[in-house]
């Protein structure tokens, strides 16, 4: 099913699409909300525009790929399925996603991963493509942010404050630098070559999505950002 | 109703913003359309605009945009402007009537030059006189408001959605080389014509997506300094901020920002010596003025527009770059439902001032 997203009523949209059958294609989305909302397993919807905040919010096993960039929230506590952003994605992308994976071409905006977590036998992934904003991974808990810093090779792919408030999970990044500004509640360590052997699943669904070929991510140097378990997170805000 | 202080309304916003660089002109109407996509961030209780060289007729003459509760508050202020200004030309604003827009003040638009006897007798600088005879209106005078006070330049906001507002004001008759526009959400304060964005002093008008937590703080230290918070809003003490920061102690608007949104002290000290010593000597000197909490603002003076976010990043704010244009929105979305073809799509760091002007002599 195909439907003008400018030709339709913008509250009646999420409801459309949930209710339809099978695939769905929207043409000309322009910051309509809650698109994809909790779409469940063996549905796929395609969007051509910028999509509204809160894009695929609680999905439950469906596909969304849109050509375009997003706005905030994408994924917003999704449990399952996967997002494919051909574009940049805004603020907050991921927001304690637990489940499926969201693949952004581009970067991403401040606090991408935010609270993600793992729960039971699912880990979340969130691929980004570029660089991501400051306090990426802030609060994590659990899952994969794989942050590949294309285009960003004279710095580190990433702002302040990363891993603010992490206590599980891991961040890896793909760069030749670490900032001195690390959080201490964070600590780097190169990948191994087994490690990053065990990150081509991840590396292949990037490079398939995008058309990017394997050579311009490989061979490079990739480091991890896991929790400190020695300098527990007291507090940023108030403080400061 | 209600005013500030005896309600209280928990609860975002919207800002949209655009600037030709080459001083080319942007229609009012165009804003209108663009801030109407965000339709669903405002709550129909707020929504205004901000055009600079809307009025190229009048240019060197102070726009003063005026709402009145009744013809008693008109006469009375209107005595005092003729004391105090040459009134080269006076007019309602052309409204037309809308169905959303409702309980209309008396809304006028006066150009005028101070006095000039009067001006030399009280010593004071031209900005300054004009600054403390709007003060004294929107203190002193029950029913009169001044809401707009630059030179060619204009506000223009009412109770209601944005885009029903700009309907109301005939912005697509207005043309300018920037504009800002607005739609309320309001999280403290009851809607009410004159507590809708932008606020505006002399050329200076600021939009505003957020809440400042540190707004009594600022508010005590900027009312040393003659300005009157009178609406509870934490816009209203921006704009005298700026005010203050940039036209009474000559700093430029990046610095300014560095005062409002200022580094964290650990993000400072990992900046080069001159840097970290500028940012240092900025958050000793004015750390009262640290706005906390989350915003993206828009700031409009003559010849130019600043993006703002506070230093957390608490609020979305997206630029677009087409040529000398450049827009800048809460959401990517209602830049693309106007300008749709952009060369670059970026967002600013948190506390980083995007500034953006007019070429000299455009």
């Amino acid at each position: 099913m195909k439907i003008d997203a400018q030709t339709t009523d913008p509250h009646q949209l999420p409801r459309l699409i949930r209710q339809a059958e099978g695939a769905v294609e929207v043409d000309h989305c322009l910051g309509q909300r809650f698109l994809g909302t909790a779409l469940e397993a063996g549905r796929t919807l395609t969007i051509r525009g910028v999509p509204g905040n809160a894009l695929g919010a609680y999905l439950d096993g469906g596909v969304i790929e849109v050509y375009g960039n997003v706005q905030e929230a994408t994924g917003d506590t999704m449990n399952e399925g996967k997002i494919i952003i051909h574009g940049s994605a805004g603020d907050a992308t991921g927001y304690s996603m637990r489940g499926g994976s969201i693949l952004i071409e581009g970067d991403v905006g401040y606090r991408a991963g935010i609270h993600i977590k793992s729960y039971g036998d699912k880990s979340p992934v969130l691929i980004v493509g570029g660089a991501a904003g400051s306090f990426l991974g802030e609060y994590q808990a659990g899952g994969l942010i794989l942050v590949l810093g294309l285009g960003c090779e004279d710095r580190a792919p990433y702002g302040y404050f990363c891993g603010t408030g992490m206590h599980g999970g891991r961040i890896v990044v793909r760069s030749d630098h670490i900032p001195v500004n690390l959080p201490d509640q964070v600590v780097p360590q190169d990948l191994t070559a087994d490690e990053i052997e065990a990150l081509r699943p991840h590396l292949e669904a990037y490079c398939e999505a995008f058309g990017v070929p394997m050579s311009r991510l490989l061979p490079h140097r990739f480091y991890a950002l896991t929790p400190n378990t020695k300098s527990p997170y007291r507090q940023l805000y108030a403080m400061s | 109703m209600q005013k500030e202080g005896q309600v209280r309304i928990p609860s975002g916003c919207a800002i949209v913003g655009a600037i030709d660089r080459s001083g080319g002109t942007i229609c009012g109407g165009d804003m209108v359309r663009a801030i109407a996509v965000m339709h669903d961030r405002s709550n129909g209780l707020g929504g205004g605009f901000a055009g600079y060289g809307i009025y190229p007729q009048y240019k060197d003459l102070y726009a003063f945009h005026i709402f009145y509760a009744g013809s008693s508050a008109k006469e009375t202020c209107e005595r005092f402007l003729e004391k105090h200004f040459d009134i080269v030309n006076l007019s309602k604003i052309p409204t037309s009537p809308h169905p959303r827009v409702t309980d209309a003040p008396l809304i006028w638009r006066y150009f005028m030059a101070p006095l000039p006897n009067k001006l030399a007798r009280c010593q004071l600088d031209e900005r300054e006189y004009v600054v403390r005879c709007v003060t004294r209106i929107n203190t002193q005078m029950k029913g009169a408001h001044v809401f707009s006070s630059g030179k060619n330049m204009g506000a223009f906001k009412a109770v209601g959605y944005p885009e029903d507002v700009g309907e109301f004001y005939r912005l697509d008759e207005y043309e300018g080389y920037a504009w800002t526009a607005h739609g309320r959400y309001p999280t403290n304060t009851p809607g009410w014509w004159g507590g809708a964005h932008p606020f505006a002093l002399l050329d200076y008008s600021v939009v505003h997506n957020g809440e400042i937590s540190s707004y009594d703080a600022n508010r005590r230290f900027i009312e040393m300094y003659g300005y009157k918070c009178t609406l509870q809003t934490d816009t209203e003490v921006i704009t005298y901020i700026i005010d203050y920061l940039v036209r009474r102690r000559g700093l430029t608007l990046e610095e300014a920002a560095n005062v409002m949104a200022a580094p964290f002290w650990t993000t400072i000290a990992q900046q080069e010596p001159e840097r970290r010593e500028r940012l240092t000597f900025l958050r000793q000197a004015f750390g009262s003025l640290l706005l906390t909490g989350p915003f993206s603002i828009l700031v409009g003076f003559t010849g130019g527009l600043m993006a703002l976010n506070d230093r957390l990043k608490l609020r979305s704010m997206v630029i677009g770059e087409a040529g000398s244009r450049v827009y800048i929105s809460s959401e990517e979305s209602a830049i693309r439902a106007v300008w749709p073809d952009l060369d670059r799509v970026w967002a600013p760091r948190g506390g980083e001032a995007a500034i953006f002007t007019v070429k000299e002599g455009a």
